[in-house]
Protein backbone atom coordinates (compact mmCIF):
# COMPACT_ATOMS: atom_id res chain seq x y z
CA UNK A 1 0.00 0.00 0.00
CA UNK A 2 1.35 3.39 -0.96
CA UNK A 3 0.80 6.36 1.29
CA UNK A 4 -1.14 9.08 -0.49
CA UNK A 5 -1.79 12.47 1.03
CA UNK A 6 -4.76 14.46 -0.15
CA UNK A 7 -4.47 18.20 -0.52
CA UNK A 8 -5.57 19.76 2.77
CA UNK A 9 -8.21 22.49 2.66
CA UNK A 10 -8.09 25.69 4.58
CA UNK A 11 -9.96 28.96 4.60
CA UNK A 12 -9.97 32.33 6.30
CA UNK A 13 -10.04 32.72 10.08
CA UNK A 14 -13.50 34.17 10.04
CA UNK A 15 -16.61 34.91 8.05
CA UNK A 16 -19.06 37.75 7.89
CA UNK A 17 -22.40 38.73 6.45
CA UNK A 18 -22.03 40.87 3.34
CA UNK A 19 -25.64 41.81 2.59
CA UNK A 20 -29.32 40.98 2.95
CA UNK A 21 -32.33 40.90 0.64
CA UNK A 22 -35.94 39.76 0.89
CA UNK A 23 -39.32 39.51 -0.76
CA UNK A 24 -42.83 38.53 0.30
CA UNK A 25 -46.06 37.38 -1.20
CA UNK A 26 -47.79 40.27 -2.97
CA UNK A 27 -51.18 39.63 -1.38
CA UNK A 28 -51.76 41.23 2.03
CA UNK A 29 -54.19 39.02 3.96
CA UNK A 30 -55.70 40.61 7.07
CA UNK A 31 -57.32 38.84 9.99
CA UNK A 32 -60.68 40.14 8.78
CA UNK A 33 -59.99 38.51 5.40
CA UNK A 34 -59.46 35.18 7.19
CA UNK A 35 -62.63 35.67 9.24
CA UNK A 36 -64.54 35.54 5.96
CA UNK A 37 -63.31 31.99 5.17
CA UNK A 38 -62.95 30.39 8.60
CA UNK A 39 -64.49 30.84 12.07
CA UNK A 40 -62.10 33.33 13.65
CA UNK A 41 -61.72 37.04 14.40
CA UNK A 42 -59.10 39.75 14.54
CA UNK A 43 -59.00 39.99 18.35
CA UNK A 44 -58.56 36.23 18.82
CA UNK A 45 -55.74 36.01 16.27
CA UNK A 46 -53.88 39.03 17.63
CA UNK A 47 -54.19 37.73 21.17
CA UNK A 48 -52.99 34.20 20.35
CA UNK A 49 -50.23 34.79 17.84
CA UNK A 50 -49.77 38.55 17.54
CA UNK A 51 -50.36 38.64 13.79
CA UNK A 52 -52.24 41.60 12.30
CA UNK A 53 -51.73 40.63 8.65
CA UNK A 54 -49.64 38.20 6.63
CA UNK A 55 -48.45 38.06 3.02
CA UNK A 56 -49.33 35.27 0.59
CA UNK A 57 -47.86 34.80 -2.85
CA UNK A 58 -49.60 35.19 -6.19
CA UNK A 59 -49.71 32.03 -8.31
CA UNK A 60 -46.36 32.85 -9.93
CA UNK A 61 -44.59 33.56 -6.63
CA UNK A 62 -43.06 30.16 -6.02
CA UNK A 63 -40.37 29.10 -3.56
CA UNK A 64 -37.92 29.34 -6.46
CA UNK A 65 -39.05 32.71 -7.81
CA UNK A 66 -39.11 34.34 -4.38
CA UNK A 67 -35.67 32.89 -3.59
CA UNK A 68 -34.35 34.33 -6.88
CA UNK A 69 -35.69 37.78 -6.01
CA UNK A 70 -34.40 37.75 -2.42
CA UNK A 71 -31.04 36.33 -3.49
CA UNK A 72 -30.56 38.91 -6.24
CA UNK A 73 -31.34 41.73 -3.80
CA UNK A 74 -28.87 40.32 -1.26
CA UNK A 75 -26.12 40.25 -3.91
CA UNK A 76 -26.94 43.83 -4.89
CA UNK A 77 -26.86 44.99 -1.26
CA UNK A 78 -23.47 43.30 -0.85
CA UNK A 79 -22.21 45.04 -4.00
CA UNK A 80 -21.45 41.69 -5.60
CA UNK A 81 -22.20 40.12 -8.95
CA UNK A 82 -23.40 36.54 -9.48
CA UNK A 83 -19.88 35.51 -10.51
CA UNK A 84 -18.65 36.30 -7.00
CA UNK A 85 -20.68 33.44 -5.50
CA UNK A 86 -19.60 29.80 -5.69
CA UNK A 87 -22.15 28.09 -3.43
CA UNK A 88 -25.91 28.38 -2.96
CA UNK A 89 -27.89 26.95 -0.05
CA UNK A 90 -31.66 27.16 0.17
CA UNK A 91 -33.34 26.46 3.49
CA UNK A 92 -36.90 25.40 2.77
CA UNK A 93 -39.52 22.83 3.74
CA UNK A 94 -42.25 23.85 1.29
CA UNK A 95 -41.03 22.92 -2.19
CA UNK A 96 -43.86 21.26 -4.19
CA UNK A 97 -41.96 17.94 -4.02
CA UNK A 98 -38.61 16.48 -2.98
CA UNK A 99 -37.17 16.59 -6.52
CA UNK A 100 -35.85 18.83 -8.02
CA UNK A 101 -34.21 20.93 -5.35
CA UNK A 102 -34.61 24.69 -5.41
CA UNK A 103 -30.96 25.72 -5.09
CA UNK A 104 -29.67 24.72 -8.51
CA UNK A 105 -32.48 26.43 -10.44
CA UNK A 106 -32.34 29.51 -8.21
CA UNK A 107 -28.60 29.82 -8.86
CA UNK A 108 -29.16 29.42 -12.59
CA UNK A 109 -31.90 32.05 -12.68
CA UNK A 110 -29.78 34.52 -10.72
CA UNK A 111 -26.97 33.92 -13.19
CA UNK A 112 -24.50 32.11 -10.93
CA UNK A 113 -22.68 29.69 -13.20
CA UNK A 114 -22.59 26.09 -11.92
CA UNK A 115 -22.08 26.73 -8.19
CA UNK A 116 -22.36 24.06 -5.53
CA UNK A 117 -26.07 24.05 -4.79
CA UNK A 118 -28.29 22.20 -2.34
CA UNK A 119 -31.43 22.55 -0.23
CA UNK A 120 -31.42 22.11 3.51
CA UNK A 121 -34.46 21.17 5.61
CA UNK A 122 -34.40 22.12 9.24
CA UNK A 123 -37.87 23.64 8.92
CA UNK A 124 -38.17 26.90 10.89
CA UNK A 125 -34.57 26.53 12.13
CA UNK A 126 -33.40 26.26 8.52
CA UNK A 127 -31.84 29.68 8.15
CA UNK A 128 -29.63 29.31 11.23
CA UNK A 129 -28.48 25.88 10.02
CA UNK A 130 -27.84 27.12 6.49
CA UNK A 131 -25.96 30.17 7.75
CA UNK A 132 -23.76 27.98 9.92
CA UNK A 133 -23.14 25.58 7.04
CA UNK A 134 -22.23 28.48 4.76
CA UNK A 135 -19.86 29.94 7.30
CA UNK A 136 -18.15 26.58 7.81
CA UNK A 137 -17.89 26.00 4.04
CA UNK A 138 -16.01 29.29 3.74
CA UNK A 139 -13.85 28.72 6.81
CA UNK A 140 -13.05 25.19 5.65
CA UNK A 141 -12.00 26.40 2.24
CA UNK A 142 -14.81 24.69 0.29
CA UNK A 143 -16.35 27.96 -0.84
CA UNK A 144 -15.39 31.60 -1.16
CA UNK A 145 -18.78 33.26 -0.96
CA UNK A 146 -22.09 31.57 -0.23
CA UNK A 147 -25.60 32.78 -0.99
CA UNK A 148 -27.91 31.58 1.80
CA UNK A 149 -31.65 31.86 1.25
CA UNK A 150 -34.62 30.91 3.39
CA UNK A 151 -37.68 30.59 1.14
CA UNK A 152 -41.15 29.25 1.85
CA UNK A 153 -44.52 29.12 0.14
CA UNK A 154 -46.92 27.72 2.72
CA UNK A 155 -50.29 28.35 1.16
CA UNK A 156 -50.57 24.94 -0.54
CA UNK A 157 -49.54 23.25 2.72
CA UNK A 158 -52.30 24.89 4.76
CA UNK A 159 -55.78 23.53 5.49
CA UNK A 160 -57.76 26.74 5.13
CA UNK A 161 -60.51 25.30 7.36
CA UNK A 162 -58.07 24.64 10.22
CA UNK A 163 -58.52 27.82 12.23
CA UNK A 164 -55.73 27.06 14.66
CA UNK A 165 -53.05 26.85 11.97
CA UNK A 166 -54.21 28.70 8.84
CA UNK A 167 -53.90 32.04 10.65
CA UNK A 168 -50.18 31.59 11.28
CA UNK A 169 -48.24 30.72 8.14
CA UNK A 170 -47.25 32.85 5.15
CA UNK A 171 -45.06 33.10 2.05
CA UNK A 172 -41.74 34.87 1.61
CA UNK A 173 -37.99 34.65 1.18
CA UNK A 174 -34.97 36.24 2.85
CA UNK A 175 -31.35 35.96 1.77
CA UNK A 176 -27.86 36.74 3.00
CA UNK A 177 -24.40 36.57 1.47
CA UNK A 178 -21.61 35.02 3.55
CA UNK A 179 -17.96 35.71 2.78
CA UNK A 180 -14.48 35.62 4.30
CA UNK A 181 -13.33 37.98 7.05
CA UNK A 182 -10.18 38.52 9.06
CA UNK A 183 -12.21 39.06 12.22
CA UNK A 184 -15.05 36.57 12.79
CA UNK A 185 -18.45 38.27 12.46
CA UNK A 186 -20.53 35.08 12.41
CA UNK A 187 -20.30 33.19 15.69
CA UNK A 188 -20.25 29.43 16.21
CA UNK A 189 -23.74 27.91 16.12
CA UNK A 190 -25.48 26.24 19.03
CA UNK A 191 -27.34 23.45 17.25
CA UNK A 192 -29.56 20.70 18.58
CA UNK A 193 -32.72 18.67 18.16
CA UNK A 194 -35.53 17.05 20.10
CA UNK A 195 -36.62 14.15 17.92
CA UNK A 196 -38.74 12.74 20.74
CA UNK A 197 -41.16 15.62 20.08
CA UNK A 198 -41.46 14.87 16.34
CA UNK A 199 -45.22 14.37 16.69
CA UNK A 200 -45.86 17.94 17.81
CA UNK A 201 -45.38 19.51 14.35
CA UNK A 202 -46.30 17.42 11.33
CA UNK A 203 -48.24 17.24 8.08
CA UNK A 204 -51.77 16.12 8.83
CA UNK A 205 -52.98 13.58 6.23
CA UNK A 206 -49.52 14.07 4.76
CA UNK A 207 -50.72 17.36 3.32
CA UNK A 208 -51.32 20.15 5.82
CA UNK A 209 -49.04 21.73 8.40
CA UNK A 210 -50.32 21.06 11.88
CA UNK A 211 -48.90 21.77 15.31
CA UNK A 212 -49.91 20.83 18.81
CA UNK A 213 -50.14 24.42 19.96
CA UNK A 214 -49.74 24.00 23.71
CA UNK A 215 -46.89 21.47 23.45
CA UNK A 216 -44.93 23.56 20.96
CA UNK A 217 -45.56 26.72 22.99
CA UNK A 218 -44.34 25.04 26.18
CA UNK A 219 -41.23 23.70 24.44
CA UNK A 220 -40.36 26.97 22.74
CA UNK A 221 -40.96 29.20 25.76
CA UNK A 222 -38.83 27.02 28.04
CA UNK A 223 -36.15 25.50 25.78
CA UNK A 224 -35.19 28.25 23.33
CA UNK A 225 -33.81 30.91 25.67
CA UNK A 226 -31.10 28.45 26.84
CA UNK A 227 -30.14 27.82 23.18
CA UNK A 228 -29.85 31.56 22.61
CA UNK A 229 -27.77 31.90 25.76
CA UNK A 230 -25.48 29.09 24.59
CA UNK A 231 -24.95 30.83 21.24
CA UNK A 232 -23.85 33.98 23.09
CA UNK A 233 -21.44 31.95 25.22
CA UNK A 234 -19.99 30.22 22.14
CA UNK A 235 -19.36 33.64 20.60
CA UNK A 236 -17.44 34.65 23.72
CA UNK A 237 -19.90 37.44 24.53
CA UNK A 238 -22.29 38.33 27.36
CA UNK A 239 -26.05 38.66 26.97
CA UNK A 240 -25.58 42.36 27.72
CA UNK A 241 -23.52 42.65 24.52
CA UNK A 242 -26.52 41.71 22.37
CA UNK A 243 -28.20 44.64 20.63
CA UNK A 244 -31.07 42.79 18.97
CA UNK A 245 -32.82 39.43 19.30
CA UNK A 246 -34.01 38.04 15.99
CA UNK A 247 -35.83 34.84 16.91
CA UNK A 248 -37.77 32.75 14.42
CA UNK A 249 -41.11 34.53 14.03
CA UNK A 250 -43.26 31.62 15.17
CA UNK A 251 -45.68 33.45 17.42
CA UNK A 252 -45.27 36.89 18.98
CA UNK A 253 -45.97 35.45 22.43
CA UNK A 254 -43.12 32.96 22.04
CA UNK A 255 -40.78 35.69 20.81
CA UNK A 256 -41.68 37.96 23.72
CA UNK A 257 -41.41 35.14 26.27
CA UNK A 258 -37.91 34.29 25.03
CA UNK A 259 -36.92 37.98 25.14
CA UNK A 260 -38.28 38.39 28.68
CA UNK A 261 -36.40 35.30 29.83
CA UNK A 262 -33.15 36.59 28.35
CA UNK A 263 -33.71 39.99 29.96
CA UNK A 264 -34.01 38.37 33.40
CA UNK A 265 -30.66 36.69 32.69
CA UNK A 266 -28.60 39.69 31.64
CA UNK A 267 -29.90 40.95 28.30
CA UNK A 268 -30.39 44.70 28.30
CA UNK A 269 -33.73 46.43 28.86
CA UNK A 270 -33.19 48.26 25.56
CA UNK A 271 -32.73 44.97 23.68
CA UNK A 272 -34.33 45.38 20.25
CA UNK A 273 -36.71 42.47 19.63
CA UNK A 274 -37.72 41.47 16.10
CA UNK A 275 -41.52 41.55 15.84
CA UNK A 276 -41.76 41.12 12.08
CA UNK A 277 -44.44 38.44 12.50
CA UNK A 278 -47.02 41.18 13.15
CA UNK A 279 -47.23 42.04 9.44
CA UNK A 280 -45.42 39.08 7.87
CA UNK A 281 -46.83 36.00 9.61
CA UNK A 282 -44.70 32.93 10.20
CA UNK A 283 -42.58 32.27 7.12
CA UNK A 284 -40.53 29.43 8.64
CA UNK A 285 -36.96 29.39 7.26
CA UNK A 286 -37.48 32.83 5.72
CA UNK A 287 -38.56 34.59 8.90
CA UNK A 288 -35.16 35.50 10.35
CA UNK A 289 -33.54 37.01 7.21
CA UNK A 290 -36.87 38.65 6.34
CA UNK A 291 -37.00 40.28 9.77
CA UNK A 292 -33.37 41.42 9.55
CA UNK A 293 -33.89 42.92 6.09
CA UNK A 294 -36.99 44.80 7.28
CA UNK A 295 -35.24 46.01 10.45
CA UNK A 296 -32.29 47.28 8.42
CA UNK A 297 -34.72 49.17 6.17
CA UNK A 298 -36.52 50.81 9.10
CA UNK A 299 -33.30 51.58 10.97
CA UNK A 300 -34.23 49.41 13.99
CA UNK A 301 -30.82 47.79 13.58
CA UNK A 302 -27.73 49.08 11.84
CA UNK A 303 -24.25 48.09 10.75
CA UNK A 304 -22.09 46.80 13.58
CA UNK A 305 -24.98 45.75 15.84
CA UNK A 306 -24.68 42.42 17.62
CA UNK A 307 -27.61 40.26 16.54
CA UNK A 308 -28.65 37.09 18.34
CA UNK A 309 -30.40 34.71 15.94
CA UNK A 310 -32.31 31.64 17.09
CA UNK A 311 -34.47 29.32 15.00
CA UNK A 312 -36.66 26.40 16.09
CA UNK A 313 -39.31 24.26 14.50
CA UNK A 314 -40.45 20.93 13.08
CA UNK A 315 -38.21 17.97 13.76
CA UNK A 316 -37.87 19.36 16.28
CA UNK A 317 -34.64 21.08 15.22
CA UNK A 318 -33.19 24.23 16.71
CA UNK A 319 -30.11 26.39 16.42
CA UNK A 320 -28.79 29.85 16.94
CA UNK A 321 -25.75 32.06 16.54
CA UNK A 322 -24.51 35.57 17.10
CA UNK A 323 -23.74 37.68 14.03
CA UNK A 324 -22.53 41.21 13.46
CA UNK A 325 -24.94 43.20 11.33
CA UNK A 326 -23.37 44.11 7.95
CA UNK B 1 -47.76 23.02 52.03
CA UNK B 2 -51.43 23.73 52.79
CA UNK B 3 -54.08 24.21 50.13
CA UNK B 4 -54.32 27.85 51.21
CA UNK B 5 -50.61 28.34 50.60
CA UNK B 6 -50.84 26.65 47.20
CA UNK B 7 -53.81 28.85 46.27
CA UNK B 8 -51.91 31.96 47.29
CA UNK B 9 -48.81 30.92 45.34
CA UNK B 10 -50.86 30.01 42.29
CA UNK B 11 -52.75 33.31 42.46
CA UNK B 12 -49.45 35.16 42.34
CA UNK B 13 -48.44 33.25 39.20
CA UNK B 14 -51.81 33.87 37.53
CA UNK B 15 -51.51 37.57 38.30
CA UNK B 16 -48.01 37.72 36.84
CA UNK B 17 -48.80 35.74 33.68
CA UNK B 18 -52.30 36.91 32.86
CA UNK B 19 -52.63 40.23 34.68
CA UNK B 20 -55.60 38.96 36.73
CA UNK B 21 -55.82 40.46 40.23
CA UNK B 22 -54.55 37.79 42.64
CA UNK B 23 -57.55 38.41 44.93
CA UNK B 24 -59.84 37.23 42.12
CA UNK B 25 -58.05 33.88 41.86
CA UNK B 26 -60.22 31.79 44.18
CA UNK B 27 -60.81 28.05 44.14
CA UNK B 28 -64.27 28.06 42.55
CA UNK B 29 -63.18 30.18 39.54
CA UNK B 30 -62.84 28.65 36.08
CA UNK B 31 -59.60 29.67 34.39
CA UNK B 32 -61.21 30.08 30.98
CA UNK B 33 -64.75 31.21 31.75
CA UNK B 34 -64.23 33.36 34.85
CA UNK B 35 -60.63 34.56 34.61
CA UNK B 36 -60.48 34.79 30.79
CA UNK B 37 -57.19 32.89 30.58
CA UNK B 38 -56.38 31.32 27.21
CA UNK B 39 -54.69 28.01 26.48
CA UNK B 40 -51.23 29.51 25.96
CA UNK B 41 -51.36 31.46 29.22
CA UNK B 42 -52.40 28.19 30.91
CA UNK B 43 -49.15 26.68 29.64
CA UNK B 44 -47.15 29.59 31.07
CA UNK B 45 -48.97 29.24 34.40
CA UNK B 46 -48.28 25.48 34.40
CA UNK B 47 -44.58 25.97 33.68
CA UNK B 48 -44.23 28.48 36.52
CA UNK B 49 -46.27 26.28 38.87
CA UNK B 50 -43.98 23.35 38.06
CA UNK B 51 -40.98 25.41 39.14
CA UNK B 52 -42.61 26.85 42.22
CA UNK B 53 -44.22 23.69 43.57
CA UNK B 54 -41.88 21.00 42.22
CA UNK B 55 -44.64 19.20 40.35
CA UNK B 56 -45.04 17.96 36.75
CA UNK B 57 -48.13 19.18 34.89
CA UNK B 58 -48.14 17.57 31.41
CA UNK B 59 -50.34 19.11 28.70
CA UNK B 60 -52.90 16.29 28.85
CA UNK B 61 -53.28 16.81 32.62
CA UNK B 62 -53.44 20.55 32.13
CA UNK B 63 -56.55 20.11 30.00
CA UNK B 64 -58.33 18.62 33.05
CA UNK B 65 -57.59 21.55 35.33
CA UNK B 66 -60.71 23.61 34.67
CA UNK B 67 -60.88 25.55 37.93
CA UNK B 68 -58.35 27.05 40.29
CA UNK B 69 -59.48 24.42 42.82
CA UNK B 70 -58.70 21.61 40.31
CA UNK B 71 -55.17 22.98 39.97
CA UNK B 72 -54.69 23.38 43.72
CA UNK B 73 -55.85 19.80 44.35
CA UNK B 74 -53.62 18.46 41.57
CA UNK B 75 -50.58 20.27 42.97
CA UNK B 76 -51.36 19.19 46.55
CA UNK B 77 -51.62 15.56 45.42
CA UNK B 78 -48.56 15.47 43.16
CA UNK B 79 -46.05 17.84 44.75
Amino acid sequence: MTTRTLTPTSGPAGTRLLGFGSTQGNRVVTNDDLARIVETNDEWIQQRVGIVSRRLGEDDQTVVSMAVEAGSKALASAGLSPADVDQVIIATCTMPGPIPNAAAQVADQIGIKAPGAFDLNAACAGFCYALNTASDLVRGGSARRVLVIGAERFQEWIDWQDRANCIIFADGAGAAVVGPAEEPAIGPAALGSAGDLVDTIYLREGKYIYQEGQSVFRWATTQIAPVARRAVELAGLQLSDVDALVAHQANLRIVEAVARKLQTQGARDDLVVARDIVHSGNTSAASIPLAIDHMLATGEISSGDVLLLVGFGAGLSYGGQVVICP
Amino acid sequence: MSNEEITEGLAGIVEEVAGVDADDVTTEKSFVDDLDIDSLSMVEIAVQAEDKFGVKIPDDELANLKTVGDAVNYIAKNA
